[in-house]
């Protein structure tokens, strides 16, 4: 079997072929997505769990879809209500939780490192989906498969991440399988949201926008937290806006048939043009929440493939 | 009471010499050492089995958490660990619950201390009260009741007038004040240092030079008020030339750095164990060996175990939430021990910067191999082998990052004023 990870924790873990079976698996669950009857039985009879220490709209509803249209029972906790606030620590909400028999483990936390920490604690499969500024891995898997169905491929392409990459999980889970993959990954941004450190990770270090964009194939664009935009890190929004909005102006240095990215949700006027978001021979950012979908249930298919051989033994010998 | 200890290897800081010898105690004293010594026919004899005999070792900036966190420390546990670990006197933090701050306070540690600790204790008292950095504590008090040196430990006083008028003060009474060089402003909510290791794992983070522009704010306001200062840890190469231009001065400044600090690096973090954050942050292998090199040099003076007990709930969280410091009471020796054994530093040399340096700093008469100086030794095998087990330490709390290593010198025994207290 190509893929042999026990749970989802980084893309940091996966060999570039591992990336590739999920990205493979995760095209067969787009045609399922597209299909009338939307449902699969992989994960018929598993308890999906979905943990998220921090808010989230979006990639929660993500892995609540995926999961359902697999067959699994799904379950969302919402942690910022509950235990947090009566004192628990997190290794006590793991080990409660993993005494309820979940089977996948989706957890969001707001701390860099806090789930590789909980599943050391639980022997079911865990899924990272987000910690703190560490990684994001689902997020980087939906963009890679994103970039290979609209170029063809997921090697070498000049592909540029714009904005503030110091507080994101989803440019460095980006750069580890952007690298992985063999493609040239340029960052661009103001030196405050953009470390020179990340120049040891192989990547190019632009803070002019547009010799950035330079010929590129991809634009990803971050988003722009609001709490960085009061003077702490950059001047204002419209200064920022102006040296790192991504508009018609700018992206004309990029390749003429360069595609523009998000993971949302955007600040349009912030970081994007409006009509950039919605020019749909441009922009792929309704097609990256589609393959969210597919890419979280490939994903957790593939993890539950092997939480059951791994359980196969046990069973055998009862 | 007469000891003589035969054939051993006298570690001698103060000559730094490592050679075979005796070494006789006369009623806790050292009374004389050397190729040839005649003892009184009573005397006891220790024969060494030419292991190394050493000053007991001087710590500085040792943290045990009476009052307030009893369960994480005790002077009972703290003392007990000193002894295993060579140690045999304890400078004390005060950066505990409450700060030790006013005589009041102090008093109560001192008598808990000499009830229930087998080494020496000598507390340090706050610089600060509440080590709030807003009003300087009753230093002539403190000083009466017994206060060795004034710190606010890892609490920086960011307002210079105070940090001025509290030097200056200091100054009168000719006090010691520790300082922990570091620019709090920068440093704010940082758990690594800055690179390329902090930047993959996502982990905030601080540049060293945030310790330079504490060390250089600090040896400014030393220049002003002409105190006796000490840096607690220098751990970035990059602060080393302000320290050496201020020693080069004829300032009367001390510098120490941490045995962690010279024995790991950042990378011993990896996979965010918890057990190896402290403060400041482990540095990239690049300062680490420039500590290495200060302290052989004799530009950083002391090496400090900085003992920072912590129980297991407040580390068994995500990296960034856990609480920083290790204990190394125990793991003082051993790990200053690898860099004996890997031809970085001689055995007197470590006791220069472990036992003679802090106690002269401190204006003790211990920490040295000499006629008249109270017999505070430590008796190890340098060279025996041993895999370290947490759990069989002596200290309440756990939290060393050496668990599972291997390790080379073993403590045999321990003497303070003569008196075996751990063998």
């Amino acid at each position: 079997m190509t893929f042999t990870q026990k749970h989802l924790l980084g893309i940091e873990q996966l060999r570039p072929e591992e990336i590739t079976s999920v990205l493979d698996l995760a095209d067969e669950y787009v045609d399922l997505s597209r299909r009338d009857v939307k449902h699969s039985d992989a994960l018929t009879g598993l308890t999906q769990v979905n943990m998220f220490f921090e808010n989230s709209t979006r990639t929660q509803a993500s892995f609540e879809l995926a999961g359902k249209r697999l067959g699994a029972d799904v379950m969302n906790m919402s942690m910022q209500a509950s235990s947090i606030k009566k004192g628990e620590t997190l290794i006590d909400t793991a080990m409660t939780l993993n005494a309820m028999h979940p089977d996948l483990l989706v957890v969001r936390h707001p701390h860099s490192g806090a789930v590789d920490l909980l599943s050391q604690k639980v022997n079911c499969a865990v899924l990272n989906a987000g910690d703190g500024r560490h990684e994001h891995p689902t997020q980087a898997l939906l963009d890679a498969l994103t970039i290979r169905r609209a170029k063809g491929r997921i090697q070498r392409l000049n592909i540029a991440i714009c904005g503030d990459v110091a507080h994101s999980r989803v440019a460095r889970s980006n750069v580890i399988l952007l690298n992985k993959m063999e493609n040239r990954v340029r960052l661009i941004g103001p030196p405050t949201l953009v470390p020179g450190h990340f120049a040891d990770m192989g990547c190019e270090i632009y803070d002019d926008m547009e010799e950035g964009l330079k010929d590129v194939d991809v634009v990803m664009m971050l988003r722009l937290q609001k709490e960085r935009m009061d003077g702490g890190f950059i001047p204002s929004e419209r200064e920022y806006y102006h040296r790192y909005g991504l508009d018609a102006d700018k992206l004309a240095h990029a390749k003429p048939d360069a595609i523009v990215m998000h993971p949302g949700p955007m600040n349009r006027g912030v970081e994007i043009d409006g009509e950039i978001a919605d020019d749909i021979n441009r922009s792929v950012i309704q097609e990256q929440v589609e393959m969210g979908v597919a890419v979280r249930a490939a994903a957790m298919d593939l993890l539950a493939r092997n939480l059951r051989a791994a359980r196969a033994p046990e069973t055998a010998e009862v | 009471m007469t000891t003589l200890f035969t054939n051993a290897r006298l570690i001698d800081p103060s000559k730094l010499t490592d050679e075979i010898g005796s070494l006789l105690v006369q009623d806790g004293v050292i009374a004389a050492m050397g190729a040839d010594v005649t003892a009184p026919e009573d005397a006891e004899v220790i024969d060494c089995g030419g292991k190394c005999l050493a000053p007991g070792i001087v710590d500085i900036g040792v943290k045990v958490c009476e009052p307030g966190e009893r369960h994480k420390e005790s002077y009972k546990s703290a003392g007990l660990s000193a002894a295993a670990g060579g140690v045999t006197t304890i400078v004390t933090r005060p950066d505990t619950l409450p700060a030790i701050d006013t005589p009041e306070v102090l008093e109560f540690v001192e008598r808990r201390a000499n009830e229930a600790a087998p080494v020496n204790v000598m507390p340090m008292a706050a610089l600060t009260k509440g080590r709030e950095g807003k009003e300087m504590t009753e230093i002539g008090f403190l000083m009466d009741a017994g206060a060795i040196a004034f710190t606010d430990c890892d609490h920086v006083v960011t307002d210079n007038k105070v940090l001025t008028r509290a030097m200056t003060y200091a100054r009168s009474l000719d006090a010691l004040v520790i300082a922990h060089p570091q620019d709090p402003g920068l440093s704010k909510g940082a758990c690594a240092t800055s690179g390329k290791y902090a930047t993959l794992y996502g982990l905030p983070a601080v540049s060293p030079m945030a310790e330079r522009m504490g060390l250089d704010r600090d040896m400014a306001l030393v220049e002003t008020t002409g105190v006796k200062y000490h840096a607690d840890q220098v751990t970035a190469a990059r602060a080393l030339p302000a320290l050496e231009r201020a020693k080069a001065n004829g300032l009367d400044v001390t510098a120490g750095t941490s045995i962690h600090h010279l024995t790991l690096n950042e990378l011993d973090t990896s996979g965010y164990r918890t057990f190896f954050k402290i403060k400041p942050p482990l540095r990239p292998e690049t300062d680490r060996q420039a500590m290495v090199a200060a302290v052989k040099s004799g530009l950083i003076d002391i090496i400090s175990s900085m003992h920072t007990p912590q129980d297991e709930e407040s580390k068994r969280l995500p990296f960034e939430e856990a609480a920083s410091g290790a204990v190394a009471l125990e793991t003082l020796l051993p790990a200053a021990i690898q860099l004996y054994q890997n031809g970085d530093l001689t055995l007197p040399e470590l006791f220069r910067a472990m036992a003679l340096n802090p106690a002269n700093r401190l204006g003790l008469p211990s920490g040295r191999l000499e006629e008249g100086a109270p017999a505070d030794l430590v008796l190890f095998d340098a060279d025996a082998p041993f895999v370290l087990d947490r759990f069989a330490l002596k200290s309440k709390s756990k939290n060393t990052p050496f668990d599972g290593a291997k390790m080379q010198g073993k403590v045999l025994a321990t003497f303070v004023a003569g008196k075996a207290v751990y063998s």
